[in-house]
């Protein structure tokens, strides 16, 4: 909010620079984000007279000005069309600091020579003085303004721009604001008088109120102004106004905004002649009743809506927008000015449910006392009195049905202590309520009761009382301490750690973290099967959504990881490796959908670059396993690969990670028609991991077993295998024999060497007791057992 | 025995070092440690020797045996091996590039809340987490916002498409972290001190200063005699420990439904010093948390008596750090995943 210090200094005295004032309003909460400094350089501008005004002898477009500064007459060259005699004008001498009209920058003046006339010195338009973007004519001044005067004296000014929270509805006010400098600064606070001369009909033979929802308008006031003369207001409320960032329209408008501006509190005025049956009705509308609004549009509304009425019809919607028949037009003759209370609650709803929000109503929406409305009434009423606008009937008609009860909030020096940290006496305590105007009294030992003041709405609980107190006392002065209660025990960042653990695997082995949106399109997930069918459970829809792209929770994170390859392939980046821990989302009914965690990785088979020693190979299947072989040794997890059908993949290279029965992830080559669907151009070679169920396994106790003392013996073997006997046939076989502590596939082959249908398969194993030293013809033994039932088993052969 | 054992070693050893190519090395080996090779046969003779000799024979021959493994081992890699700076001795071009190893690196959203998140466990704290998901009790209602509290308008919302029976929409994306206090507070009694990390989502038009996810850093203290000024010095503390131990705070009063009194935490601005720039909008000062004690509604709804347990909580944006640090342009960078981006944070 725009807030001109000259307005505040009328209710309270400010005596600190504008920045130490800054500072402490920001300290308070009403944070300062910027002041515009109103003729902060017009050291050089003074009041001046136009005595005469000449034609310029070389330029019909241009006049000679000759201005009187009181000790000395100066004539300047002039193009302004309102130049007149006897004019005060704002007169700026050579070296003083102007806003250039055509750059908008500020610049010095200098002597100059206009169509060779010597010119020293020029007569101001607002925008070279950075009052407003006028450019059209010189700012003529009013004419008591002193001749040879300095122009700050009468104009000049610091605009405060002010961001209020939503707590601090009643700080959208210039009283609001100048009470927390008040209190903030130690200075009294000066209420304007707001008596006036009633000089029309007694308010209730004008007009009568009714309010039919008092839960939802606990006050209504209303005053009427007869005879009303529609002309633009005062200078100085029109400045007032301007300064706040408002246009000035016409007396009647402006006094509405400027005691909303004033006080906080949004004013409506009706013209009379329209309110029917000289009544006022605030009731919630029926189902589907309409009404044209101001902007001309046809509304309906439901039942929870609040609408002011009059006998026969709405004429405005409560606290959001007046009526299009009740309008004040310009043959308007008497005026019914509406000051009124509505719950914060209804205004929210109203203004949503019509996409119509206007000043008066974002400020309804933050709470107003409904104390204010009289005030408000009366200073607008005194105003268009003191303006002139017409004739203000005696008294103002009061509905009040929702008078809230005077609640007590108690305050202890006990409560300052356990939340601020630090001790204050009862007296500083009540003092620093007092200077925020709230009411205290004696609550018995060390406390007291306090009332809040009849301007505000939030302070309802001791809480808010204790931040009040720390506001004034200032939150610079608040201590600084640590934590000195008990640590607390458990381990709730196990999972948390478990996770950093993966990341750091991931990244050691070349792959590069990823984050991906957890919000998707149906064509999205359809791309993940070759057949383009959604596969997995139905995922979670949102109800609003920014764009077709982000309308469905992702019930599967690889989607996400895969898109990323294809948008950086283009880039040409090349072998890529990426992970992303996070979660996909399986709806459950009646609840919260799961969260599922997932390590999802992904590997493209671009061929990297030749190093100088050597050919490195693309990335395959074999290598990607051997990623994953690694992430779950680290968890310290031995798992099944066995043979899946993920419709992602390439169903001849696809594999289902088991922990006995459980799958914990699936690994494979991307299905061709996918890796298309992605803009993948090579094979790529994907896994996902379950997060938590890998948490789960890792964090059992592990159990430690001593090395053997003694010697191992290693031998190779070659053994000639039917093509279609795997790796995993073999593997079980050996695992038989717990004398076989270690056995690796050091060989593998197929071709001219071995007969068709056959493939040769070199295991180098390791034997090793752990109570003695194996002697050879021990190992030999051995070896023909195991020989013995491979051949029995799969028909394996020695290859000699 | 022990005679013949060392005669065999001292042979073998020779005729080891002699031995230049692959072929000669294999003839070696049939010769000495070949099934019918001599160190074997030696072995095997072993069973024969006196029991009182059998021991220290035994020992020695297994010794004799590892290490003509070792040197056959190391003679047979030396002539397998290939490279091209072979002859020992020669001075080998140490300018050549190494391996190209690839290394991988953490998205520049987990390293800032992985730091983040350290200081606080340094000080005691303990990481909780709460689902992306969520119901609007815990998001909102429990957090002292009502429907139609005002403060919910800072919150445009994600709603899931899902109605009760009686027609409520209560399912949403979290808007922040903040129902995790609720969460934790309802599981666990003082003293509690709570770190939480998380993803937040916002109906929200992007540009280079929105994006409709970000992320944040939730964490709360609560116990008997938590003050502010504990907050103080706590966040404080962060703060410094974060951007600088030379940093200044400042410490202001702010509005947050879920706690009262309420603050604001800024530094002074490290590309100015103060004095005012475009990074901190010239105002000297970047705003790094929200903060405030614990509102006695909220403690109340989570069965903890405000007259008894007092705490503060406070929330961060993430994204800000690496954005403040690294002078990042475009907070969209963070979620587009061009690893011409991520690359650069190692
Ligand atoms: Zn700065």
């Amino acid at each position: 909010m725009r807030v001109p210090l000259n307005w505040l200094k009328e209710y309270v005295d400010i005596d600190i620079s504008n920045n130490e004032l800054a500072r402490k309003l920001t300290e308070a909460g009403l944070e300062v984000a910027d002041i515009q400094i109103i003729g902060g350089s017009w050291d050089k501008v003074y009041v001046g007279r136009i005595l005469a005004v000449e034609p310029h002898p070389n330029a019909d477009r241009l006049k000679l000005a000759t201005v009187d500064l009181g000790n000395r007459q100066w004539t300047v060259v002039c193009g302004a069309p309102n130049l007149a005699v006897n004019d005060k004008i704002a007169f700026a001498l050579t070296g003083a600091k102007l806003i250039d009209g055509h750059t908008g920058k500020l610049e010095e003046l200098k002597p100059a020579k206009i169509r060779g006339v010597y010119s020293e010195g020029m007569i101001c338009s607002e925008k070279e003085l950075g009052i407003s973007d006028n450019h059209e004519g010189i700012l003529v001044l009013p004419q008591d303004y002193e001749i040879g005067k300095p122009l700050t004296d009468y104009m000049g000014d610091a605009i405060f721009d002010i961001d209020i929270t939503p707590n601090r509805a009643d700080c959208l006010s210039m009283m609001g604001i100048a009470r927390e400098i008040a209190a903030l600064t130690g200075k009294p606070f000066r209420m304007p008088d707001l008596s006036y001369q009633e000089s029309g009909k007694e308010v209730e033979s004008l007009i009568s109120v009714e309010i039919q929802a008092p839960d939802l308008c606990p006050r209504y006031c209303a005053t009427v102004i007869e005879d009303v003369k529609l002309v633009p207001s005062p200078k100085w409320m029109q400045d007032r106004l301007t300064a706040c960032g408002m246009r000035p329209i016409i007396n009647i408008v402006d006094v509405t905004n400027y005691v909303m501006l004033e006080f906080g509190q949004p004013l409506h005025s009706f013209d009379y002649k329209q309110i029917r049956g000289q009544k006022i009705i605030v009731r919630r509308a029926a189902d589907d009743e309409t009404m044209y609004t101001l902007d001309g549009q046809e509304r309906k509304f439901k039942h929870n809506n609040l609408l002011i009425a009059d006998a026969e019809r709405a004429v405005a919607v409560a606290g959001i927008m007046g009526g299009l028949a009740s309008e004040v037009q310009e043959h308007t003759k008497t005026i019914l000015l509406e000051s009124a209370s509505f719950s914060q609650a209804v205004i929210h709803r109203g203004a949503l449910a019509l996409k119509l929000g206007s000043e008066a109503s974002s400020r309804y929406e933050k709470g107003l006392n409904p104390e204010l409305t009289w005030y408000a009434a009366k200073r607008a009423t005194q105003l268009m009195a003191k303006l002139g606008a017409g004739t203000v009937a005696k008294g103002i008609v009061d509905c009040y049905p929702g008078k809230p009860e005077k609640k007590p909030v108690s305050i202890s020096e006990r409560d300052v202590k356990r939340l601020l940290g630090f001790d204050l006496t009862l007296g500083e305590i009540e003092r620093c309520l007092s200077a925020l105007g709230l009411e205290c009294e004696k609550a018995g030992a060390g406390a007291i009761y306090a009332y809040k003041p009849w301007w505000r709405n939030d302070i309802n609980c001791t809480a808010d009382l204790v931040e009040e107190v720390a506001r004034v006392i200032g939150y610079d002065n608040i201590p600084e301490s640590l934590l000195s209660s008990p640590l607390p025990t458990g381990e709730g960042s196990r999972l948390f750690n478990f996770r950093q653990q993966l990341r750091e695997i991931m990244a050691a082995m070349g792959f590069q973290e990823i984050i991906t949106y957890p919000l998707t399109s149906i064509e999205v997930l359809k791309k993940l099967s070759p057949e383009g069918e959604l596969k997995g459970p139905a995922p979670l829809k949102l109800e609003n959504f920014m764009s077709r792209d982000l309308e469905y929770l992702r019930n599967t994170i690889r989607a996400g990881v895969l898109s990323v390859l294809g948008r950086n392939q283009r880039n040409r980046d090349n072998n890529i490796r990426l992970f992303e821990i996070n979660k996909a989302f399986i709806p459950r009914a009646k609840d919260l959908p799961k969260e599922n965690e997932i390590l999802c990785g992904l590997v493209d088979s671009v061929v990297p670059d030749n190093y100088w020693q050597s050919k490195p190979k693309p990335a395959d299947f074999y290598y990607t396993k051997g990623v994953v072989q690694a992430v779950l040794a680290k968890c310290g997890i031995q798992a099944d690969f066995v043979s899946g059908d993920d419709p992602s993949f390439n169903q001849a290279c696809c594999a289902d990670i088991m922990l006995g029965k459980t799958r914990i992830g699936v690994i494979g080559e991307v299905h061709p028609q996918v890796l298309a669907n992605f803009d993948i151009a090579e094979k790529a070679y994907l896994f996902e991991l379950d997060v938590e169920r890998l948490f789960s396994v890792a964090s059992k106790p592990l159990v430690y077993k001593a090395a053997s003392k003694y010697p191992s013996v290693t031998r190779d073997i070659a053994l000639l295998v039917d093509a279609d006997v795997t790796y995993d046939n073999i593997q079980t076989a050996l695992k038989k024999f717990s004398i076989v502590t270690e056995f690796r596939l050091f060989d593998l082959y197929k071709g001219k060497q071995v007969p068709a249908g056959k493939k040769s398969m070199g295991f180098r194993l390791t034997y090793q007791a752990a109570d003695r030293t194996l002697k050879d013809d021990e190992v030999d033994g051995i070896q023909k057992q195991i020989l013995a039932l491979l051949s029995k088993e799969f028909g394996v052969t020695l290859r000699s | 025995m022990l005679d013949q054992l060392e005669e065999v070693a001292t042979q073998a050893n020779a005729e080891l070092q002699k031995a230049s190519s692959a072929e000669e090395l294999e003839t070696w080996r049939v010769r000495y440690l070949g099934r019918k090779g001599q160190l074997t046969n030696l072995l095997r003779s072993l069973r024969d020797v006196p029991i009182e000799e059998r021991k220290a024979a035994g020992a020695r021959a297994n010794q004799v045996r590892n290490t003509l493994e070792a040197g056959y081992t190391a003679k047979k890699e030396k002539l397998d091996s290939s490279t091209t700076v072979s002859i020992e001795g020669d001075k080998i071009d140490i300018s050549l590039p190494g391996e190209p190893i690839q290394i991988g690196r953490f998205h520049p959203t987990t390293r800032a809340i992985k730091e983040i998140c350290d200081i606080f466990i340094s000080m005691g704290f303990q990481i909780a987490e709460g689902p992306e998901v969520e119901w609007e009790y815990y998001n909102f209602e429990a957090l002292n916002m009502p429907a139609e509290h005002p403060a919910r308008d800072a919150f445009a919302t994600l709603w899931v498409d899902y109605h009760t029976p009686t027609g409520a929409r209560p399912m949403l994306m979290r808007t922040h972290t903040s129902p995790v206090q609720i969460r934790s507070m309802e599981k666990i009694k003082p003293p509690v001190r709570i770190i939480s990390p998380g993803r937040v989502f916002r109906y929200e038009a992007t540009d280079a200063t929105h994006e409709w996810m970000f992320s944040q850093v939730e964490g709360f203290a609560v116990d008997k005699n938590i003050t502010m000024a504990d907050l103080k010095g706590t966040l404080f503390e962060f703060a410094r420990r974060l951007f600088g131990q030379d940093r200044k705070c400042r410490f202001r009063c702010d509005y947050f439904p879920f706690v009262e009194p309420g603050v604001e935490i800024a530094i002074d601005c490290f590309m100015c010093g103060g004095k005012g720039c475009r990074l901190c909008g010239n105002s000297g000062w970047i705003e790094i948390l929200g903060a405030g004690m614990v509102h006695p509604e909220v403690l109340r709804g989570c069965g903890i008596d405000p007259d008894v347990y007092s705490g503060f909580a406070f929330g961060m944006g993430v994204e800000r750090i690496p954005i403040l640090r690294y002078g990042i342009d475009d907070i969209r960078l963070f979620y587009s995943n061009d690893l011409r981006f991520l690359k650069q944070f190692s």
